[in-house]
């Protein structure tokens, strides 16, 4: 078929793999802003799901902002930053900041809400008993009820992480790098090739990004919670 | 920062863009849910086929918007068919998942009482595993719509006959204008809460016999 030959044509021509628009590059990009907003993601979103999942206190708030943040269009999310970062910082502003504060705003609430899910359902006799054996709060939440809730925590991070490989392909179109580049240029420039190696390469990104996460997943569930029939990861908010 | 005149100008457009947006994510939607239906009733009927249905859906739903539309173009050309099929595949993991999980709401006693009341599997599905299944296949839909309706905007990049509300963003940051971008931003967030709110009275309507504030059900991550 010709569509593959396209993509393996375009992906094998080394032209592809060097320069600023080479495919490292680009790949790097992507994968720095990323990690970037995950990062600030997870240092605002995961104190406070713990903190109300263990506290009960601010539950229905941090739920109803969540429900707000889900919402929210991701291209949307974009365009109400552009504006004001690219009047702030017209260098950074206009290529990298609306990116990365949409993916930030976006990957709050998935980690929130697992995080608060996960702690909040454990049973609370455990918490109890372990109150009762004189741990103190900070012990119970991280040495009690952290590795229980652990996968469902988890759980959220992962599809935050996949949400924010995709918001950074969007970004291609407000003039932001990464892998988005190729589905933005290749469209505008008609060239299969570049479109369909974009799509390999933007697709295979969020792919790996799921299973590594899943993969994390399982890895720190403890092996007393692993038991059969017992499923992990899918939380809950009402 | 914001043109209010432009926008008082453009009251008409802005209105039209949002029944167009309306439109494609609702038309996404419904078909998404015939679809999942369908996949749903497969996968309780028969156990083996859910978790590759699942999986399945699941890979589909992690390849970014943009890929799949830019992929399609090539394919299908910048028609509505490029704009649904992707609008659709997203809404199928969130639907299958919600549905089998409303299906199988009903528990063995439920079962039970139905098959001892000599119902046959069809009447079983149409007369109590649906209804009592209401509340978890709205709070599906909610999402899915919710969902949709954030992803309408991107299809602009197909072009100005597509992308409802989006299509002022992308012609506002063309044009470098704030107040369009935000004339299709603030719109399209409202649009999705509406419809949102919509559908939780909706699902209170459907469940005369739910107690009150637990129309909605719960909303899988």
């Amino acid at each position: 078929m010709n569509l593959v030959g396209a993509i393996v044509a375009w992906l094998s021509d080394p032209v592809h793999w060097a320069g600023p628009n080479g495919i490292p590059a680009r790949l790097g990009e992507h994968v720095a802003i990323s990690s970037a907003s995950l990062v600030i993601a997870l240092a605002i979103a995961l104190p406070i799901g713990l903190l109300i999942g263990h506290t009960g206190r601010g539950a229905g708030l941090a739920i109803n902002a969540s429900n707000l943040g889900r919402a929210l269009p991701s291209l949307a999310a974009i365009a109400i930053v552009y504006p004001v970062t690219a009047a702030i910082d017209p260098q950074w502003g206009f290529y990298v900041a609306p990116t990365l504060v949409a993916m930030v705003v976006l990957a709050i609430p998935p980690i929130l809400v697992n995080a608060y899910a996960g702690i909040q359902g454990i049973d609370r006799e455990l918490s109890g008993s372990a109150r009762g054996m004189g741990l103190r709060e900070r012990q119970i939440l991280f040495s009690v009820e952290l590795p229980i809730a652990l996968p469902v925590v988890v759980g959220g991070i992962r599809s935050a992480a996949v949400q924010i490989v995709a918001t950074a392909t969007l970004g291609a179109i407000f003039g932001f790098g990464g892998l988005g580049r190729y589905l933005v240029d290749g469209v505008a420039q008609n060239d299969d090739g570049q479109v369909f190696g974009g799509v390999v390469l933007v697709a295979g990104l969020a792919i790996l990004t799921e299973l590594g996460f899943g993969l994390l997943e399982r890895l720190l569930t403890s092996p007393g919670l692993a038991r059969p029939g017992r499923t992990s990861g899918e939380a809950s908010a009402a | 920062m914001i043109d209010w005149a432009w926008l008082l100008d453009h009251a008409g457009a802005i209105a039209g863009r949002t029944g167009q947006h309306l439109f494609l994510a609702a038309m996404a939607v419904a078909i998404g849910f015939a679809i999942s239906f369908g996949l749903a009733i497969w996968s309780v009927r028969q156990r083996i086929v859910a978790p590759p249905i699942t999986a399945l859906a699941g890979i589909l739903y992690t390849i970014p918007s943009l890929a799949v539309f830019s992929a399609l173009v090539s394919i299908t050309g910048i028609t509505l068919v490029t704009v649904e099929i992707p609008l659709v595949m997203y809404t199928l993991v969130i639907l299958v998942r919600n549905i089998v999980a409303g299906l199988d709401a009903a528990g063995p006693d439920v079962i039970e009482a139905a098959e001892g009341m000599g119902y046959t599997r069809g009447e079983r599905l149409w007369r109590v595993e649906l209804p009592l299944g209401i509340p978890l296949i709205v709070a599906g839909i909610r999402l899915a719509s919710v969902s949709t309706i954030g992803l309408v905007t991107i299809t602009a990049t197909l072009g100005d006959s597509f992308g409802g509300l989006g299509y002022f963003i992308l012609t506002g940051y063309h044009l470098h204008f704030p107040t369009e971008m935000y004339a299709g931003a603030i719109p399209s967030i409202l649009l999705a809460i509406a419809v949102d709110l919509i559908l939780v009275r909706v699902g209170r309507i459907l469940t005369p016999w739910a107690p009150a504030g637990l129309g909605g059900g719960e909303t899988p991550v």
